[in-house]
């Protein structure tokens, strides 16, 4: 208060109002009733938090950028990294210089291009991977643990004999099996999803337990609410959070993982170009040219932190408690 | 609004056991838990009935057969004629407007990513029947003021209010569909004492106003004796005693009730020495193997050979004024207060 002299009454004004509308709110009924202002639910309250918290604003941002970036990739540089004549073998391995601001790699190619390229079938692999393990898996832990029973034990089971798959060779043998179907980079989001979705349906079914044996599950089925609506109002917004959390963690996982498929010689394949692709390659050569790794891998945990950090704001602002 | 004392509900020989399976694929049942064995009462409008006993001795479970959320091994639960232990899908859902719950942990019995105006509105997003949607946060406002909450508290959560706040919120929740019965499970055993008092007044102003029936658990006697017309004293899943509340207190007949009401804590010094404590042994037996005969014998002090092997029914028995199910009843003042 005493930083703002020139202020004028104004303000103070306005201030003191507010605090007297404040005051007025507190004591309980008061004769003449307001109408309430607008009437407030967990989404919009979550959403009107969200666009107040830095960290939102922030990890949209980024995230804006990279898709930005995935899908005009021009827009960030003039070099082609898919012409090969932009590649020159006299000058692999190269550091930084003018017009090559990340160096070059061990065929003679642009960095920075390549890089940039590169984000499309990074995040396109990552974020839908993502976004599938977490419905699906998101999805059937839902009604798993909310319904009990019968439907419990058959998808736990069945969760099971996936999760008892190892994860690199099962997701080998699909990519190979189905490599014929031209499926591109979908034949990774795929095999990936199939891998990865137990883990968020262990995660999702084990917090709506917890959450199903409260009393307000209880007290909405005395009311006669309906399965739909206990799991959706009462059990999803109280078990989410742990999901938003691992999903968010996940995503980086699977952009490696994608890279891991790379290596092996399924996956995305060269010319074409991905973060994991580019990190293996110059893995072997790290030592003597570290800048072909350590760009892409600095844009792959720029995408991961930029998700995270957008998780780990929506899981706040789902939660009354840290508003 | 009907009148006072006509019958809304009428219990009758309600069981409920929980049965004790062995195995993993093939279940075998090797027994069950008898947590209700054979209840009945009834109750008029307006009325209150308390239901008391010690902790393991069915109170909650009878509650929720009373509720349908449990589906009674055998007995009826009739709500205004209807049975409510039969009913099932639209009709149980419109039977479920005649009776509602208050919980008894008013931390856990309210979702805390609702605000309290979803909280109370959602009765009526559930039977939308009951108000027209451009009426709801109107009538959602009306519940907050008749149980003394600010109604412009409509869009907070309920961590931002107390626990006796809480328990109101309940409350109204429970009041929003209008209700004939409502079933206190414990209402005010996880609140303070000073908390307490304006609860259960709340409660009582409430029933003045909306003729409202309620079953009244709890294990605080005098809780239940201030607000109660008449009391069941349940033991093992059984009604041992039931009267109205001056009978049940002053001149209670079973052993148990004895037992049970020598416990209750005397504010007043003198009153306290003149009282006697009758002090138990042991525990009360497993409900998945209860005694024979007579549930409480194993730790009666009047046990004699018939109680072994002659149940005793809930019956009006010499020399008592109200109904007990002992072999040897005599009405004994155990308080001495009054």
């Amino acid at each position: 208060m005493s930083d703002m002299p020139q202020a004028g009454p104004v303000p103070q004004d306005t201030q003191t109002l507010t605090t007297d509308e404040k005051a007025t709110a507190s004591p309980p009924p008061a004769g003449g009733r307001k109408k309430a202002a607008r009437s407030a639910s967990l989404w919009s309250d979550a959403w009107y938090d969200l666009r107040r918290r830095p960290m939102f604003i922030f990890s949209l941002i980024l995230i804006a950028i990279l898709l930005v970036m995935s899908f005009w990739p021009s827009l960030f540089t003039s070099i082609n990294p898919f012409d090969a004549r932009t590649c020159e073998l006299s000058t692999a391995r190269q550091g930084p210089s003018s017009g090559h601001p990340f160096g070059r790699d061990s065929l003679g190619c642009d960095v920075f291009a390549r890089t940039i390229y590169g984000a499309k079938n990074s995040i396109i692999i990552g974020v839908t991977t993502t976004v599938i393990t977490a419905l699906v898996g998101g999805l059937l832990g839902l009604i798993a643990g909310a319904r009990g029973g019968l439907t419990d034990t058959i998808t736990s089971r069945v969760t099971e004999v996936f999760f008892a798959i190892p994860s690199i060779l099962g997701a080998l043998l699909i990519t190979a099996t189905f490599r014929d179907a031209s499926l591109g980079i979908w034949l990774v989001v795929i095999a990936l999803s199939i891998l990865a979705w137990p883990m968020t349906f262990r995660i999702m079914r084990a917090a709506v337990l917890t959450a199903r044996g409260q009393d307000f599950v209880l007290a909405a089925r005395a009311l006669g609410a309906s399965q739909a609506r206990v799991m959706f109002k009462h059990l999803l917004p109280n078990a989410v959070a742990p999901v938003i959390v691992v999903a968010t963690i996940n995503l980086g996982g699977f952009i490696a993982a994608e890279a891991a498929l790379s290596f092996l010689g399924v996956g995305v394949q060269s010319p074409d170009i991905s973060w994991g692709l580019m990190i293996a390659d110059a893995r072997n050569r790290f030592l003597e040219a570290p800048l072909p790794l350590v760009f892409p891998a600095v844009f792959l945990s720029v995408t991961v932190l930029a998700f995270i950090m957008l998780g780990d704001a929506v899981r706040d602002a789902l939660d009354p408690k840290l508003r | 609004m009907a009148t006072k004392g006509e019958r809304i509900l009428e219990v009758r020989d309600l069981v409920k056991h929980f049965p004790l399976t062995q195995g993993i694929v093939m279940k075998r049942q090797i027994g069950a838990i008898k947590a209700v064995d054979g209840v009945s009462f009834d109750l008029d409008r307006g009325e209150t009935l308390g239901i008391v006993g010690e902790s393991g001795c069915g109170k909650s479970t009878l509650a929720k057969v009373l509720m349908a959320l449990e589906r009674p091994t055998s007995g009826s639960v009739m709500i205004n004629g209807k049975d409510i232990a039969k009913a099932r899908g639209a009709e149980l859902k419109r039977m479920r407007r005649n009776i509602q719950m208050v919980m008894q942990d008013p931390y856990t019995s309210l979702n805390p990513r609702m605000t309290v105006g979803d909280i109370i509105g959602e009765p009526y997003d559930i039977h939308t029947e009951v108000a027209p949607k451009g009426d709801r946060a109107r009538k959602v406002q009306e519940l907050l003021e008749v149980v003394g909450l600010n109604p412009d508290h409509i869009n907070r959560y309920p961590h931002q209010f107390s626990g006796g706040q809480r328990q109101r919120i309940g409350i109204a929740r429970g009041l929003a569909l209008q209700p004939e019965v409502i079933v206190c499970d414990e209402p005010v055993s996880a609140l303070d004492v000073s908390i307490q008092a304006q609860v259960i007044n709340l409660l009582e102003r409430l029933q003045n106003e909306f003729n409202l029936a309620y079953i009244f658990i709890a294990h605080d006697l005098s809780v239940v004796r201030h607000i109660s017309d008449r009391v069941a004293v349940m033991y093992l899943g059984k009604v041992v005693e039931i009267g109205n509340d001056v009978d049940i207190y002053d001149k209670p007949a079973h052993p148990y009730a004895q037992a049970l009401l020598s416990a209750v804590p005397v504010p007043d010094p003198e009153g306290r020495e003149q009282r006697e404590r009758i002090i138990l042994q042991g525990d009360p037996p497993s409900p998945a193997n209860p005694p024979s005969g007579c549930r409480f014998r194993t730790r009666c002090w009047k046990a004699q050979e018939i109680c072994a092997t002659e149940e005793p029914l809930l019956q009006i028995r010499p020399g008592t004024t109200h109904e007990s199910a002992c072999h040897f009843a005599e009405t004994h003042d155990v308080v001495h207060v009054n």
